[in-house]
């Protein structure tokens, strides 16, 4: 599953195969990412962190703060 | 999840709601404008001025403020600060002209440079090796004086601010650990103790919107916004507050509404208390700006001096 962090400006590529229900809070829990400073957006869709997620799914990790 | 009001996929979850996109934009819209109605904001009589620099923020309160504008034909325009921070603000900035210009706002842009002779980038080193001051002290000062200062000259009655439910439980946090409560009295969704013509009210239709709610509402509404964080926001004690509130609110939801919600029943007292100390104060006005200020010269003015920087004659 291809992921993009938008605050890291970091692109990542996990194998979820294996793990059973893997869902957006799991995904969050993985990449030790507070879900309350991000929105989830699953190929250009937003989605809530109970969504499953498939490897052929494309993820963007939206941050929420910016500013100064 | 489906929303909780339709067959709709949610888009957003929240105080035990499911909502999708339109209605999630209704409700943001609805709880912005009661918010404005219920505190009094603006009225019909105002000219509203909108602080603004291009961010997720930024753009939706002058979204919003410009549709309650437009509803009750009260004059609204846009304000900027550039302060002269490379590859951060000339990238908000430009995003701000696109949607001004998409949205018929007129936008003032002040900066830095032209009002106190230098830029952010330029002032920050000095001011950190030489007074020990860091770029946020500098720039939350000089920022603060020409939003009010612009405000007031383009005639403006009200100074509009993104600021959201976020920043304000943080702003109570810092000044609370840092036994600031005065600074406490401050806040609110109309700031400011002073009663004064040198001073533009500032108001935030904002207050009771979480920062996640704001961006969604960005990104749902199809504002260009691209992420952009300060470049000098790690060295403030802000960020350090902010993390810390984040990490509370993901172990108990509603946390940050808590905070907000706490301050807001104290805040009568807290008002009474320092505006009962104020009230033996006479104000002064500043030697070489003319602004309302506490002391013989005001912060701006002073941090200017000390920066030794090259003054331009003010109009």
């Amino acid at each position: 599953m291809k992921i993009y962090i938008e605050k890291d400006d970091k692109s990542l590529d996990i194998k979820i195969k294996k793990i059973k229900d893997f869902d957006g809070k799991k995904l969050l829990e993985k990449l030790k990412i507070n879900p309350s400073s991000i929105i989830l957006v699953k190929n250009d869709e937003v989605i809530l962190e109970d969504e499953i997620l498939t490897e052929k799914d494309y993820i963007k990790i939206l941050s929420v703060v910016s500013g100064g | 999840m489906k929303c909780s009001r339709c067959e709709k996929k949610a888009v957003y979850s929240g105080q035990g709601q499911n909502y999708c996109k339109s209605h999630f934009l209704e409700y943001f819209e609805s709880k912005v404008t009661k918010t404005i109605s219920r505190y009094e904001l603006i009225k019909k009589e105002d000219k509203v001025c909108v602080a603004t620099s291009g961010g997720k923020d930024s753009l939706a309160v002058l979204y919003m403020t410009n549709l309650y504008c437009e509803k009750y034909k009260i004059e609204i325009f846009a304000l900027a600060i550039d302060e002269g921070i490379k590859g951060y603000r000339d990238h908000t900035l430009d995003d701000l002209k696109i949607f001004c210009k998409k949205y018929d706002v007129k936008l003032h842009i002040v900066s830095f440079k032209e009002k106190f002779g230098d830029t952010l980038d330029n002032i920050k080193d000095k001011a950190i090796t030489d007074f020990n001051k860091k770029p946020c002290t500098v720039c939350g000062i000089f920022r603060r004086t020409l939003l009010n200062r612009s405000a007031r000259e383009l005639g403006a009655t009200k100074l509009v601010t993104g600021h959201n439910l976020d920043d304000e439980a943080q702003s109570f946090m810092m000044n609370t650990l840092l036994g600031n409560m005065s600074h406490n009295a401050s806040l609110g969704p109309i700031t400011g103790l002073a009663d004064n013509d040198k001073f533009v009210a500032r108001v935030k239709p904002l207050y009771f919107m979480l920062e996640k709610e704001t961006r969604l509402f960005a990104l749902l509404k199809g504002f260009k916004v691209e992420f952009a964080e300060c470049p000098n926001i790690d060295l403030s004690f802000r960020m350090t507050v902010r993390d810390e509130i984040n990490t509370i609110e993901s172990k108990l939801p509603g946390a940050k509404n808590g905070i907000v919600n706490s301050y807001l029943e104290i805040l009568p007292l807290l008002k009474d208390h320092y505006r009962e100390k104020k009230q033996n104060r006479t104000f002064n006005y500043c030697k070489s700006c003319g602004d309302a200020c506490s002391g013989a010269i005001c912060n701006s003015c002073k941090l200017e001096e000390e920066l030794q920087l090259v003054k331009k004659v003010r109009k």
